[in-house]
């Protein structure tokens, strides 16, 4: 047992790049939220309030999202699109799948904001004379923005954890990148032990961060 | 002129028995893992709520790794570490060992949110009553705090579920790689994914319905 000699020097040479990498990810899951934030509240909203097929179509959209694998929607924006001749780079593979699967969950936390708040509220906001634009803007969406915060910082969190998915189709974030550093020096170990820690670290600084803006943000 | 090879065939009948094959596969690994796993995050549940300081300074910390770590890199981490420490174990006992891993420490926040959720007045009125602590647990506490978070507890369960696609990183054909692994061949991307899809979606749309459908029952 354990006849094993560790190598961490090839690790700590090609660490600077790893860190890189670990930027990487941090980029595109951000990107993604953003863009999830964008459709997931869409989605919400048609879910809320809109008939016919754009309801259906994003419930239909928020199901799968949920109720599929991650990597299946990934291999789906992957080769899945290569039906209709649409190959997409392994960036924008990781990209719209992330997203995809970030609006769909997102979607279900704002409905769910959104129903939080009474009804009465948008009334009242109407009747002091606010545009819809104004009262959404200024009465409700700070009030569901409060319901969703949490939500959105362990998707943020999720979205870091999935992006490593990327290492399936080719896209060189932090797992890609350990990935092909390991398969060229056989220190497969270490490499991903290594990558275990700085997505440790990621995750933690995420959610230190999310804890320090809410201390911030909603302290009245 | 000899006509071209071509390196692809059509898919055929008993593609789709390789595809149920793997499905069962899917299911196997996810089932063993979530029996497995849950029974173990009960358990952990149960320490993290009754040995507070100690279990909050030691297993949380462990526990809180699984879910800051991408799966992926865990499986690989494993999978590699395995042989270092003398194990030789095939990829489904490597899988299914990280998937029983990830899905308790998941089930022990559930488990230990459960715990917490029936009122100590209930608990101290059981023991006044003359029931035993394990009386207390099998009487009180399961029924009612197990309703509670039972919900929550459907959906980390789906959730392992999903994320059992990751095990085909270590050659574990399951559902996703066999429909890799067929598209390669048949380059019929998008009928076998949504073939794929179609069977993750079947399996969890409507327990996740059903268990919402329960949580609203019990919620009145």
């Amino acid at each position: 047992m354990f006849d094993y000699n560790f190598h961490w020097r090839p690790v700590i040479k090609s660490l600077p790049e790893l860190l890189e990498a670990g930027l990487v990810t941090l980029q595109v899951a951000a990107l993604s939220m953003v863009i999830g934030i964008v459709i997931g509240l869409g989605l919400a909203l048609a879910r809320l309030h809109l008939r016919g097929p754009l309801r259906w179509l994003a419930t239909a959209w928020v199901e799968i999202a949920r109720n599929t694998p991650a990597l299946f929607q990934l291999f789906f924006f992957g080769f899945g699109m290569g039906a209709w001749g649409i190959h997409l780079s392994p960036f924008l593979i990781v990209l719209a799948g992330l997203s995809f699967n970030n609006a769909g969950y997102l979607a279900e936390n704002f409905r769910g904001g959104f129903q939080a708040v009474p009804e009465t509220q948008l009334r009242a906001a109407r009747s002091l004379g606010m545009t819809v634009w104004q009262a959404y803007t200024r009465i409700v969406i700070p009030q569901v923005f409060r319901i969703v915060y949490y939500p959105l910082t362990n998707q943020m969190v999720w979205a870091v954890l999935m992006s490593s998915l990327g290492m399936l189709v080719g896209f060189r974030e932090l797992s890609g990148e350990t990935q092909f550093f390991a398969s060229r020096t056989y220190r497969i170990f270490e490499y991903f032990a290594v990558t275990a820690i700085i997505y440790y670290v990621i995750v933690k600084i995420i959610l230190g961060a999310s804890r320090l803006a809410a201390w911030r943000l909603f302290r009245y | 002129m000899e006509p071209a090879i071509s390196f692809f065939s059509g898919f055929r009948a008993a593609d789709l028995w390789f595809m149920a094959e793997a499905a069962w596969r899917t299911l196997l690994i996810s089932g063993v893992s979530i029996v497995i796993g849950s029974l173990l995050g009960i358990l952990f549940g149960w320490m993290l709520h009754e040995g507070r300081l100690l279990a909050s300074l030691t297993l949380a910390p462990l526990l809180d790794v699984f879910r800051s770590v991408p799966l992926i890199i865990q499986l690989v981490l494993f999978y590699n570490f395995a042989p270092i420490a003398g194990l030789s174990l095939d990829p489904f006992a490597s899988g299914a060992v990280v998937l029983t891993l990830y899905c308790a420490s998941l089930v022990a926040n559930v488990a230990r949110g459960g715990i917490a959720a029936v009122g100590q007045p209930m608990r101290r009125a059981a023991r006044s009553l003359g029931m035993t602590y394990w009386q207390d647990m099998r009487h009180v506490v399961l029924p009612i705090g197990g309703r509670a978070v039972f919900p929550s507890w459907v959906g980390v369960a789906l959730g392992v579920m999903k994320d059992s696609a990751l095990v085909s990183v270590l050659g574990y054909v399951e559902l996703l790689k066999a429909s890799q692994i067929l598209i390669t061949r048949t380059q019929e991307p998008f009928m076998i994914l949504t073939l794929a899809g179609a069977f993750y979606f079947a399996l969890s749309y409507p327990i996740s319905r059903y268990s919402a459908r329960l949580e609203a029952r019990w919620a009145q």
